[in-house]
């Protein structure tokens, strides 16, 4: 790579050809200020939008400032990032903003979150000297995951970008124009009704408080409240490694024992663990594998843990919906265990209890209302909160988080191995299914870590010997790289066996329920939440998820045997065609 | 209907013809508009459908340009030149004639449904300003008096 030789604020520097002058800034830490800047560097290669100008630098010899996020830099480039000129356009950008958003920052979602908000406290912004119209009113616009509000939005296309470029999904996308232009579905239809799989990576690129989720915290605490109310709730195994983040823990920090504290002070009766569902996932899964490799029939078995995968095989292509996997997903199976083999087990009527899941996810919100993932009359799960929801409700009682003693999760249903951990990674359900099925076919797993499905990639392959099989399995993320297989598929082209696909990039470390990470899908920050998961079952005793004595237990008592009657009523489930209204 | 479906076959025949791709969307919505004279969403989805893009783009494309739209039009489309030289001779007071002989405003459509109002920039007939055109057949040197005599001529039919 050839290097160039640049001068920024006076400071030579020499930078690899193709830098942004934004990139170079950052590397001496010469501070510019960014707004609708979004890196997807670990996702894909994407054109820098550079629609708000906020990052505008001057530059020697040049007419016109210049955005640094998307000016690359050249020979002899000598750019300055705050002379008068710069600073008085960079204020003229952010007032102009300011003068068409809603200036209710306290009561907003992403008060103290927001990009817009942080900015103009930084450049001293007190008031805003335009006086005008307002293109769009302030209101939210509901549906089952996500919220939306036009009038916050600054139209910066970065939601635009992620729907499109990253997930495929094309929901979203920009309308009409000048001052009347907005970002929305096609024909300004609800989210419900379009083909949106509610992954929430919108939410999480979004700098502003255009694109929130749709809480149900106030519902939770009533039901918390409520005395008839047995209130349980479980956790995913990739909030425990992202929680902190709200509570200024470095990246990756597992804090499990002060999350379970914090949950039974919030008044949960018991606090359980969603790994435990994990684990019987995998039970049922990997059985399921075994069954239909010895049949030869609906290969490649695709794993059906995530919500947003499914919305999306449910309407992008119902001609192959006998190859996900049955099984509920994990939090879904905790659920109707709770309702069924817990309950009975305490005594506790089924109408008086309440589950409450704690996840990375915002698909998860719309996943409980499905009809097929209740029994007996009752849904599975009553409530879905992100991990964002469950930091807003600690802040809220004023939980000194630091100071929490760690607890431990309530049993029976809060022991998990480490195979339940890794459900948060991409890659992580068939390296766990892989364990499992290992040890049941062969009575023995040597090397528990199948190092070639880990990581950040869209699409890991792995060829693995089971049995005396030769399997070529994969894990994909990202619904992109999920359309690009189910493409194979249906050209006849697909060659594996077994296929783990998370709608999210990364899996649900990076899901659209976690803290965010401001615009940067980055390794620094998704790599740590994946290697806390890794060091999570690293440090488990048993990490084969039949090795859970609490699991065994659980069939001995009450489900007899993986793929029983009663697994499959309890634990399996079915997908069929979705029908929007847009197509 | 039946109406309708040939002229989707209409457009579907065009698109064939032409070998479309997404390149050619604006062209594919021009011609559908000629034919159906608006792009209802049907339409949209079957434009999507046919050049294999997401009918997100084509809702981007449509709502972006003026000269597209989603409201059905009238028998009639009466459109007033307010260019700068039709302006200059009085195009304003013509609008305003037809908006209250018709008893509707610019862009609007009779309850009806046999004429829409509505107003272009410059036919490039500067010399017989103010100029209006119904369904492409121009009228020149407009006064209050011909807004009447376009009517007559349309209502009759």
């Amino acid at each position: 790579m050839e290097k160039v030789h640049i001068k920024i604020n006076d400071i030579p520097l020499e930078v690899e050809e193709g830098t942004s002058i934004l990139q170079a800034a950052r590397s001496i830490n010469i501070y510019i200020p960014t707004l609708c800047y979004l890196s997807l560097h670990i996702v894909h290669e994407h054109k820098i939008n550079a629609s708000c100008r906020v990052c505008v630098v001057e530059i020697k010899g040049r007419r016109n400032l210049a955005p640094s996020c998307s000016t690359k830099c050249t020979e002899g480039m000598e750019i300055y990032t705050n002379t008068q000129r710069v600073i008085r356009a960079r204020r003229t950008v952010i007032e102009l903003l300011l003068s068409d958003h809603p200036t209710e920052c306290a009561m907003c979602e992403k008060n103290l979150k927001c990009q817009l908000q942080k900015i103009a406290a930084k450049m001293n912004i007190r008031e805003i000297p335009y006086v005008g119209e307002v293109s769009k009113p302030n209101e939210y616009i509901k549906s089952e995951a996500l919220k939306r509000d036009k009038a916050k939005c600054i139209l910066c296309g970065n939601c635009v970008e992620v729907c499109s470029k990253v997930q495929d999904c094309n929901v979203l996308t920009f309308s009409h124009r000048g001052f009347k232009t907005f970002v929305g579905p096609a024909f300004d239809v609800n989210l419900d009704e379009s083909k949106c799989v509610a992954c929430g990576q919108c939410v999480n690129v979004c700098p502003t408080g255009a694109l929130s989720q749709t809480s149900c915290i106030n519902e939770v605490w009533e039901a918390i409240h409520d005395k008839t109310k047995h209130v349980v709730v479980q956790v995913a195994p990739a909030v425990r490694v992202a929680l902190g983040e709200e509570f200024g823990y470095s990246l990756g920090t597992a804090v499990t024992g002060k999350m379970v504290t914090a949950l039974r002070t919030l008044g949960f009766e018991k606090v359980f663990d969603t790994n435990f569902g994990a684990d019987l996932t995998i039970m049922e899964e990997s059985n399921e594998l075994i069954e239909r490799l010895k049949e030869g029939k609906n290969l490649p078995l695709i794993t059906s843990c995530c919500p947003g995968w499914i919305s999306f095989i449910e309407s992008e292509y119902p001609e192959y919906l006998s190859l996900p996997s049955t099984c509920k997903s994990p939090h879904e199976m905790f659920g109707a265990m709770v309702k069924s083999y817990y309950a009975e087990k305490m005594g506790i009527e089924k109408k008086d209890i309440l589950v409450v899941s704690i996840m990375p996810c915002l698909a998860k919100k719309k996943e409980i209302r499905r009809p097929q993932l209740a029994n007996d009359g009752y849904p599975n799960v009553d409530y879905v909160l992100t991990t964002r929801e469950l930091a807003n409700m600690i802040k809220e009682i004023g939980i000194d988080f630091d100071a929490l003693e760690n607890g431990r999760f309530d049993n029976p249903l809060g022991e998990s191995s480490g195979a339940a951990d890794i459900f948060g990674v991409s890659g992580g359900v068939l390296e766990a299914a892989l364990r499992n099925a290992m040890l049941t076919t062969e009575g023995k797993c040597k090397n528990v870590d199948f190092m070639d499905v880990r990581g950040y990639e869209g699409l890991k392959e792995a060829d693995i010997k089971l049995n005396g099989m030769d399997l070529k399995v994969a894990a994909v993320n990202g619904l992109k790289n999920a359309r690009k297989v189910m493409e194979q598929i249906r050209e006849g082209k697909c060659q594996y066996q077994a296929i783990e696909i998370m709608a999210c990039p990364g899996g649900c470390i990076n899901g659209g329920g976690q803290p965010f990470h401001q615009r940067k899908m980055s390794k620094t920050i998704i790599g740590k939440r994946m290697e806390g998961l890794y060091m999570q079952d690293m440090s488990k005793k048993n990490r084969i998820s039949q090795q859970n004595p609490y699991i065994q237990k659980l069939y001995q008592e009450y489900l007899e045997k993986p793929g029983s009657e009663k697994a499959h009523k309890y634990l399996h489930t079915s997908f069929s065609k979705r029908i929007t209204i847009i197509k | 209907m039946e109406n309708d479906k040939k002229k989707f076959d209409e457009l579907d025949e065009y698109i064939k013809t032409i070998h479309a791709t997404e390149h050619e969307l604006i062209a594919v919505l021009h011609r559908a508009q000629h034919i159906l004279s608006y792009l209802p969403r049907e339409v949209q989805e079957f434009i999507a459908d046919r050049l294999q893009i997401p009918v997100s783009k084509v809702y981007g494309v449509v709502t972006f340009y003026s000269f597209f739209t989603m409201e059905k039009k009238g028998k009639y489309v009466i459109n007033v030149c307010l260019g700068t030289a039709c302006f200059v001779r009085g195009a304003d007071k013509i609008m305003k004639a037809f908006e209250d002989r018709l008893g509707i405003k610019n862009g609007e459509t009779t309850p009806d449904g046999k004429f829409t109002l509505s107003s272009l920039r410059c036919v490039g007939a500067c010399g017989l300003a103010p100029v209006v055109q119904v369904n492409g057949k121009t009228y020149g040197n407009a006064t209050i008096e011909t807004v009447e005599q376009i009517l007559k001529e349309y209502e009759g039919e």
